[in-house]
């Protein structure tokens, strides 16, 4: 019990992707500056990558490793995570109509996320218990959207903030990053 | 060798994720919100609720999933035609349970007497309604959808409804009488009349 803890905390928290990894930048700064946009698509990055951390670790160990493969895994995970963001867009289309209108334009985001492949990627090498490799993901997934929902709400005051104009737009989000990932810096202790 | 079972598990595996995803579109109709777009587009856009729903894009589901198409008495019978023309049904004479056909009409607030209660404005589907408590309101009358939903709120009764003049912006043909124009059917005429 006490491990799960500690990996979670450290995948949430010290190992974050974002923050310590530099995974999924692009994301952070595409997916806007208000926090309930940043909320749904917490969700779905948290929905996406804890399932294909998984399939991708049965697909890597199970089929890949055996048959010599191992060098496809770029292409494979790619191929699971499109598979797994177009599935979520049919269901999310059919049952939650509204919620689709909401995230609708979130879900290429998600799907081209760095933060996804980069943590399968990793992960592939690293972990080879199954459980273990979904729990990391959703670990990761958690730090993610953690880190997408502070700097949602940052980005919120930073729009009402009087920035010069130097600084105004891309530049004040990447300097935000950057102090954030300062702040996180401090969790290294942790685990 | 290596090789070609590279390609083998990448052609199984794209196979096998198309065969998923197309069972997903199928299992969950991907085409079906198409439709439901296709039915709120002939709707009136009044949000009116007398169908029985909140407004026009529930009763698209609705119409969608089976529901009758004549409840619309804003749309009236050309929104009927339209409706069923669209779902390949028989077109069906307006319920009268869900209220009858009138011109279209929109509000307006005799301001003088208005006393700015906000009640008209809460009931405003579309936000036509301009004005804070205790303040004067006033109709945006080009987005108000005649509805007639404000009437009943305002509690001294300053809300008129005005049948709205023909503009050239609304203006249409009259219909032709159907005995006359049974004779001056154009060939592809006859396919829309057996259909219906």
């Amino acid at each position: 019990m006490a491990d799960i803890l500690l990996l979670l905390v450290g995948a949430i928290l010290v190992n974050n992707v974002v923050l310590t990894q530099y995974l999924g930048l692009s994301s952070l700064m595409g997916a806007g500056g208000s926090v309930q946009p940043a909320l749904g698509m917490s969700a779905l990055v948290v929905g996406v990558l804890t399932l294909s951390a998984g399939l991708n670790h049965l697909l890597y160990h199970y089929l890949l490793v055996p048959l010599e493969l191992a060098y496809l895994r770029t292409l494979v995970f790619i191929l699971v995570i499109a598979l797994l963001v177009a599935g979520v867009d049919l269901v999310l289309r059919k049952r939650e109509p509204l919620w689709h209108k909401r995230l609708g334009t979130q879900l290429p985001l998600v799907a081209a996320n760095s933060a996804i492949l980069g943590v399968t990627l990793l992960n592939s090498e690293r972990i080879d218990n199954f459980f273990i490799a979904l729990l990391s993901g959703f670990g990761a997934a958690v730090g993610f959207g953690l880190v997408l929902i502070l700097f949602a709400a940052l980005r919120e005051r930073l729009m009402l903030a009087a920035i010069p104009r130097a600084f105004q737009g891309s530049a004040i989000s990447l300097v935000t990053a950057g102090l954030m990932a300062l702040a996180f810096m401090g969790f290294a202790g942790l685990v | 060798m290596s090789l070609l079972s590279a390609i083998l598990v990448l052609l199984v595996l794209a196979l096998g994720c198309g065969v998923v995803l197309s069972q997903l579109a199928r299992k969950f109709g991907a085409d079906e919100p198409a439709l439901v777009d296709r039915i709120d587009a002939l709707l009136p856009q009044t949000q009116c609720g007398q169908c029985g729903h909140p407004g026009c894009r529930p009763y698209a589901t609705a119409i969608a999933e089976g529901e009758a198409i004549n409840r619309c008495p804003p749309g009236g019978d050309a929104t009927i035609r339209s409706l069923a023309r669209l779902l390949g049904q028989a077109p069906l004479p307006l319920d009268p349970t869900h209220g009858k056909e009138d011109v279209r009409k929109v509000a307006y607030i005799r301001e003088n007497e208005c006393i700015g209660c906000t009640k008209c404005v809460k009931a405003c589907p579309v936000d036509a309604i301009l004005g804070a408590a205790k303040h004067m309101h006033t109709v945006i009358t080009s987005e108000c959808t005649g509805c007639d939903l404000c009437v009943a709120p305002c509690p001294v009764d300053c809300i008129d409804m005005i049948p709205l003049k023909n503009e050239h912006q609304r203006w249409h043909w009259p219909r032709p009488d159907a005995a006359e124009a049974r004779h001056q059917l154009i060939a592809s005429d006859r396919l829309h009349e057996a259909r219906a």
